[in-house]
């Protein structure tokens, strides 16, 4: 086998459940409970028995071998587990370890699943350990790492305050329209808002960063041949890779280009769709200038032309590109690790085209007529990067 | 200690007694005659073990820099740069001597040990004097 024959885990498998739970505020729920409930209600969703799902993926900030204190908790003995952390975007990892274990024969039913309650005890949390040769310079983590990042881009592409803005205004515009959304009520934003808000680690405001919400999420899979037989639309896995080259944001090799640019390529080359052909695009938000770094690299227009593109809400809901489209980190949920939710919006999108019930959004919340979506996840600062991309079964 | 582990002590280590020595000294693989930091054991990508410790000139370059945020009575409002050091290497650092908003992505710094919270620690100031690019 070589590189090329990666391929056949193309349409392999299938999500065909999904949830999310005590996302915002959670108050006397702790971060097991959250994840646990997301579980229960993504295989009820699913039309799934707890008893049938024998393989486990799982990673929190709470626990550090998360899949088998999950597994414990619902009382499963799984055939195969998977708990790796590589940050926010390990769900999406999970899920193409998923797609290997099932199409591999070594488990039938997984799970994929996350959960925090960050917000409700105090704020935001992380396990990670302090970096050597960089934690004596107190950096305030992962802030600094992104401000980095985004001094950096604006130096080499002439990018405003203004333009990273933009990123933020769309994201609240989607989420005005999805009830989910944290700050549904909150009403729209404007550019003067962003730069007004307070700095945090300048070019970055309170406003170019994620919300710090609670919340936990499932997705479940199986192989395609017993998707097509389950009671929701499957939504089929036809393309996955990851790729990462730092953890440090000193070790980072080029600030302003990130290893999306190779997982992105390699999970495109193996859905055999391009960029363009994705009807919604579901990126890691957690910062504003994340949006503009990951539209570049996951090929939807050259590096450093992102600034153009996010220009007059075009990655908004009246825009030409469906971006982040329940919201974001930005202002839909963000709960500490967000890559579940950009899986979840990516195949919700697609299985309201097709006409099951995934909730209700306001006039132009749901994309028309959505058959391939990419989830692209993040981890770290701006380190470990995971592209997912799903279709509805014609695209297979 | 066991054989296979050369030296007295692992270079993070090293790297932390230099500095209390009052040097800055970075790593060097003779072989390929490139420089490299974070200090390792052995050159990263390739796994070269031929390896010396060189002082380094200090000089550098900004590569990135923040301006973060903190209240006056923690200390106030900080500099975190990224340094590119003449020899090649890239650093995590704090750029001091101006105000922690003012420091330019370009700009030529130089090296001095500090102490920062009990540590000895490589701090940058503004390279004023004229300065040669390096060939």
């Amino acid at each position: 086998m070589n590189q090329n024959d990666i391929n056949n885990l193309r349409g392999k498998t299938a999500v065909v459940g999904l949830a999310e739970s005590g996302c915002g505020m959670a108050s006397g729920w702790s971060a097991m409970e959250i994840m646990a409930n997301s579980v229960h209600d993504a295989l009820d969703d699913a039309g799934i028995k707890l008893n049938e799902v024998d393989g486990v993926f799982a990673a929190t900030a709470f626990h550090s071998m998360a899949a088998m204190s999950l597994s414990e908790y619902l009382g499963l003995k799984p055939k195969f587990a998977d708990g790796s952390q590589i940050g926010g975007s390990s769900f999406l990892s999970h899920i193409l370890t998923a797609a290997l274990a099932l199409d591999a024969g070594l488990i039938n039913v997984a799970v994929v699943a996350y959960g925090s309650n960050q917000k409700s005890i105090g704020g935001f949390k992380t396990i990670s350990e302090a970096m050597p040769y960089e934690a004596q310079y107190e950096p305030r983590m992962p802030v600094t790492a992104y401000a980095l990042a985004a001094k950096r881009y604006m130096h080499e592409f002439g990018a405003s305050r203004e333009d990273l803005a933009n990123v933020a205004v769309s994201a609240r515009d989607w989420a005005l329209l999805n009830p989910r959304a944290y700050t549904y009520d909150k009403g729209p934003l404007t550019v003067e808002d962003v730069l007004s808000a307070r700095p945090i680690v300048d070019p970055l405001g309170k406003l170019d960063c994620c919300l710090v919400t609670d919340g936990g999420a499932a997705v479940i899979m199986t192989r395609s041949d017993r998707a097509k037989d389950t009671k929701n639309t499957p939504i089929y896995l036809l393309g996955a890779a990851m790729e990462h080259h730092h953890r440090m944001v000193s070790e980072m090799p080029d600030l302003v280009r990130t290893s999306a640019i190779d997982s992105s390529q390699r999970a495109f080359k193996m859905s055999s769709y391009k960029a363009t052909d994705m009807d919604t695009i579901q990126l890691y938000d957690a910062f504003t200038i994340n949006t503009l770094l990951f539209l570049e690299d996951l090929g939807f227009c050259k590096k450093g032309e992102a600034i153009e593109l996010v220009k007059n809400n075009n990655i908004g809901p009246s825009g030409s590109l469906k971006v982040n489209t329940n919201g974001g980190g930005l202002s839909c949920v963000h709960p500490g690790m967000y890559g579940l939710f950009v899986t979840l919006e990516a195949i919700r999108q697609l299985r309201n085209s097709a006409g099951d019930n995934v909730g209700e959004r306001s006039g132009g919340g749901w994309v028309d007529n959505a058959k391939l979506s990419v989830a692209h996840g993040n981890g770290g600062v701006l380190s470990s990067q995971v592209t997912n991309v799903w279709g509805v079964s014609e695209t297979l | 200690m066991p054989e296979n582990l050369k030296g007295l002590v692992g270079p993070e280590q090293q790297f932390k007694n230099y500095l209390s020595e009052g040097k800055f000294m970075i790593q060097r693989c003779k072989s390929l005659d490139k420089f490299f930091f974070h200090p390792r054991v052995a050159f990263p990508g390739t796994g070269e073990r031929d390896l010396e410790w060189v002082e380094a000139s200090g000089i550098g370059t900004v590569h990135s820099t923040t301006c973060n945020r903190r209240l006056l009575e923690k200390g106030g409002d900080f500099n975190l740069s990224l340094i590119t050091l003449d020899e090649g290497p890239r650093m995590m650092a704090r750029v001091e001597g101006t105000d922690p908003d003012k420091v330019q992505i370009g700009q030529k710094v130089i090296a001095r040990i500090s102490i920062l919270n009990g540590e000895p620690a490589v701090i940058f100031d503004i390279f004023k004097d004229n300065y040669n690019e390096p060939k």
